[in-house]
C-alpha cells in the first residue's frame, strides 16, 4: 500500500481576478522509501500539489477539494490543530531559500532542537545532544561546534543541509523538498542531493522533490510526474520517461535544454502557458503542440496508461522508439 | 584588434577581494563565457568593464581606449560602444516607462535619434528580436519573462554597440523560454556581429553559446580557452569538478558518471587561501599547492593556459581519480 495517496485535487486560489486554479485534478500516489519528483515549469502547479499535503497555504483564499491520505489517513478533513501535530513529525518540508527560511535570532541547534522539543517531548540537554547527531548525519564538519552558531555564519550549502536537519529532526515519513538546491552552486548541489539520497537509504524516508531541473531529476529520482498548467500529464518511471517521452510537452522540455542542441540551434516550445482563470474542455497544450489535431480541441485527454507504469495525457502519444 | 582587453584587474570592496588580478580579452565578434560560482567575482568583472564600479587597480581598455578610470563625463560618449544586459527582466526595466519608451532611451541619450526616426527605429530593433509591433505601448507589467528580456535585448543592442556585457541573462527564465532567448542571442550575434562577455555559472549555456570559455575561482581565471577544448580536456582540477557536477538530463549515463564532490565550501574572498586558492579544496593538492601559486600558463605548445601546478608538458591530473 502506498504511504501517501491524492486523489482528484483541486486547488484554487481567490484573487481580485477571479478564481485561479493552480491544481486541476491530480492524483498521485508515494510509496516508502521513493524519490519522486514533480516537474514543470513555473506555474504548473507542482509547489501548490505538494504544500496541499501539510496544507501549507494561506487558509483564507484557497479553495480546495479532493482527498489526501498519509497511511491511510484523510489529511483534508483534519483541523488546523490535529494538522499542527503532523507538519514538521510526520510531513516535513525543505524550501528554496535557506537564508529566509531560518531564524537570525536563534542558534542553529536551537532551532533543530526546538522541533523535538516540541514533537517528541525530549528534554533541553537530550534535544541538543540529538541537534549535533543530525548535523553529522547532514553532513556538517565539526557539528559541535556548528550547532551554537548562527545562520548568518554558515554558507548558503550549509545553511540548507541544516535545514534539511530540522526537517529530518523526527524522522518524518515523507520530506517535500520545493527545488532545495536551486539557490545552490553545482559543486555544492551534488553534496545536497547525496544527504536526500542517504537519508532514504538509512532511514527509508519518502521524498516529494519538486523542481524545474531535468538534469536534477535525472540524478536522484525514482519517478517523476510531468506537469502542465495544473495537470499532470505525464508519469513514469524516470529511466523510462527519458528513454521514451510520450507527452510532446515533456519531450519538448527535453529538446528545449541547451545540452540538447543540434546544429547549434534549441528547439522551442512557441506561444504561452494558457490562462489559469479558464479552463476549456480541450489539450491545455495545444496551441503549442507540434503534434496538436482537431480531436485536441474537442475534449480534454485524460491521463492513461501507455506502457507498465507509464501514463501521459495526450491524443497522438509519441510510441516507443 | 581586440574589442576588451583586461589586464591584471583588481576590485576590492573594503576587506573583499572580488576580483584579485585577472586578465582576458574579447576578440571581433567572439563570445567569451566567463564562467564561476557564486562569490567568484564574474559579475563584478562585468561591471568594472561597463565602469558601474570603480577598478581598484589594472587596466581595462575598450576598442584601445583606455576607460580603467574615466570620469562619468569621459566616459559617457563610449558608452554607445558597450552595454548590458541584466539577469532579472523585472527590475532592469522601468515600470513607469512604455517598452517604446525603454528601447528609445541610449537613442535619446545619446543624441542619435529623436520623434519618429526614433520610433522607426525601435519598431525596427522590436521586430528583431521577436516582438510584434503592439508592443510598443505596453508596459513592462504587461510582458512575460521572456518577452522582457527580448525588451532588454532590444535597448542593449539599438546602438549597435560593439560589446555586449550579458550578466546570466536566461538564469531567470523557464527552460523552453530560455531556449527561444538563447537562439535569438545567437541569431543576433550572427547578424550584428557584436562581441559579448557573457557571465554565467550554467555550463550548458556556455556550451552552446560561447567562443571561447575563461572559468574563475576566488577572483581569478584558472582556465581559459576555446570551448570544445575546455568541456573535451579541462585540465584544471576545479573545471573538471565543475564539469563532473552539473548534472546530466540523462539517468543511464548521470548514474554511471564519477563525481567529483569536492569537500567544504568556497573560502571567504576577505582572506584567501594562500598558495593557490583552489587548494583548500582540491582532491589532489600536494605541499608546494599551499605555499606557491600557480601562474595562468600554458606549459605544452598548443594546449591552453590553465593555473595549476599539476599540469605539465606530459601530465594532466585527473580529479576523477582522487580518493
Amino acid at each position: 500500500m502506498s504511504l501517501l495517496r491524492i486523489t482528484d485535487l483541486t486547488v484554487g486560489f481567490d484573487t481580485d481576478d477571479g478564481l485561479v486554479q493552480a491544481v486541476k485534478g491530480i492524483s498521485l500516489e508515494l510509496a516508502e522509501g521513493e524519490i519522486l519528483a514533480l516537474c514543470g515549469e513555473s506555474g504548473c502547479g507542482k509547489s501548490v500539489t505538494a504544500m496541499s499535503v501539510p496544507r501549507l497555504l494561506p487558509p483564507e483564499t484557497t479553495r480546495l477539494s479532493g482527498s489526501i491520505e498519509l497511511d491511510g489517513r484523510e489529511l483534508t478533513e483534519l483541523p488546523e490543530s490535529q494538522l499542527r501535530r503532523i507538519r514538521g513529525k510526520d510531513v516535513s518540508v525543505v524550501f528554496q531559500e535557506p537564508m529566509t527560511s531560518l531564524n537570525p535570532s536563534f542558534t542553529v541547534g536551537y532551532q533543530i532542537a526546538e522541533v523535538l522539543r516540541r514533537h517528541e517531548g525530549l528534554s533541553r540537554r537530550a534535544a541538543r545532544d540529538r541537534a549535533v547527531e543530525l548535523l553529522e548525519l547532514v553532513g556538517i564538519p565539526l557539528p559541535a561546534r556548528r550547532v551554537k552558531e548562527y545562520p548568518h555564519q554558515l554558507s548558503g550549502g550549509m545553511r540548507q543541509r541544516v535545514m534539511i536537519a530540522i526537517a529530518v529532526a523526527c524522522s518524518p515519513r515523507v520530506l517535500i523538498a520545493d527545488e532545495p538546491t536551486t539557490a545552490l552552486d553545482v559543486t555544492i548541489q551534488a553534496g545536497v542531493l547525496d544527504v536526500f539520497r542517504d537519508l532514504r537509504d538509512r532511514l527509508g524516508t519518502a521524498v516529494i522533490l519538486i523542481t524545474h531541473d531535468l538534469g536534477v531529476v535525472a540524478d536522484i529520482a525514482d519517478r517523476a510526474v510531468v506537469m502542465y498548467a495544473g495537470r499532470a500529464v505525464e508519469q513514469a518511471p524516470v529511466d523510462e520517461l527519458f528513454a521514451r517521452p510520450r507527452h510532446p510537452y515533456t519531450l519538448g522540455l527535453m529538446r528545449a535544454l541547451p545540452s540538447a542542441a543540434v546544429n547549434g540551434r534549441l528547439a522551442e516550445i512557441p506561444g504561452l502557458v494558457p490562462s489559469p482563470l479558464s479552463d476549456p474542455d480541450e489539450c491545455a497544450f495545444h496551441a503549442r503542440c507540434p503534434r496538436a489535431q482537431a480531436d485536441c480541441v474537442l475534449k480534454r485527454p485524460e491521463l492513461v496508461r501507455q506502457a507498465d507504469e507509464h501514463l501521459a495525457a495526450c491524443f497522438h502519444p509519441g510510441g516507443p522508439s | 584588434m581586440n574589442v576588451l582587453e583586461i589586464n591584471d584587474l583588481v576590485k576590492h570592496y573594503g576587506q573583499v577581494r572580488a576580483v584579485d588580478g585577472l586578465s582576458l580579452s574579447v576578440g571581433q565578434g567572439e563570445v567569451l563565457g566567463l564562467v564561476g560560482e557564486s562569490g567568484s567575482g564574474k559579475s563584478t568583472v562585468g561591471k568594472c568593464v561597463l565602469r558601474l564600479t570603480e577598478p581598484t587597480s589594472g587596466s581595462i581598455r575598450l576598442g584601445g581606449a583606455d576607460i580603467t578610470h574615466l570620469s562619468r563625463r569621459a566616459m559617457r560618449p563610449l558608452r554607445r560602444d558597450v552595454h548590458m544586459v541584466f539577469q532579472d527582466p523585472y527590475s532592469s526595466l522601468n515600470p513607469r516607462f512604455t517598452i517604446e519608451r525603454i528601447v528609445a532611451e541610449p537613442l535619446l541619450r545619446h543624441g542619435i535619434a529623436r520623434g519618429r526616426a526614433a520610433g522607426e527605429r525601435v519598431a525596427a530593433m522590436l521586430e528583431q528580436v521577436g516582438l510584434r509591433p503592439e508592443m510598443r505601448s505596453r508596459y513592462p507589467h504587461e510582458l512575460s519573462g521572456g518577452q522582457r528580456q527580448r525588451v532588454g535585448l532590444a535597448r542593449a543592442l539599438i546602438l549597435e554597440p560593439k560589446l555586449v556585457v550579458a550578466d546570466e541573462p536566461v538564469s531567470a527564465l523557464d527552460v523552453s523560454v530560455q531556449a527561444s532567448v538563447l537562439n535569438l542571442i545567437t541569431d543576433l550575434q550572427r547578424e550584428m556581429g557584436f562581441s559579448c562577455l557573457f557571465v554565467t555559472h550554467d555550463l550548458s549555456v556556455v556550451e552552446f553559446l560561447a567562443d571561447r570559455v575563461a572559468v574563475m575561482y576566488l577572483g581569478r581565471i584558472v582556465e581559459s580557452g576555446p570551448t570544445a577544448r575546455i568541456f573535451a580536456e579541462p585540465r584544471h582540477p576545479y573545471t573538471q569538478a565543475l564539469l563532473s557536477a552539473a548534472p546530466v538530463a540523462d539517468p543511464v549515463r548521470q548514474r554511471e558518471r564519477r563525481r567529483i564532490v569536492l569537500g567544504g565550501d568556497v573560502p571567504s574572498p576577505v582572506d584567501p587561501p594562500s598558495g593557490c586558492r583552489f587548494h583548500t579544496r582540491c582532491p589532489l593538492a600536494y605541499e608546494e599547492c599551499r605555499t606557491r601559486e600557480p601562474v595562468l600558463a600554458d606549459p605544452r605548445e598548443g594546449g591552453h593556459p590553465v593555473a595549476c601546478h599539476l599540469v605539465t608538458a606530459d601530465h594532466t591530473p585527473d580529479a576523477t581519480a582522487a580518493r
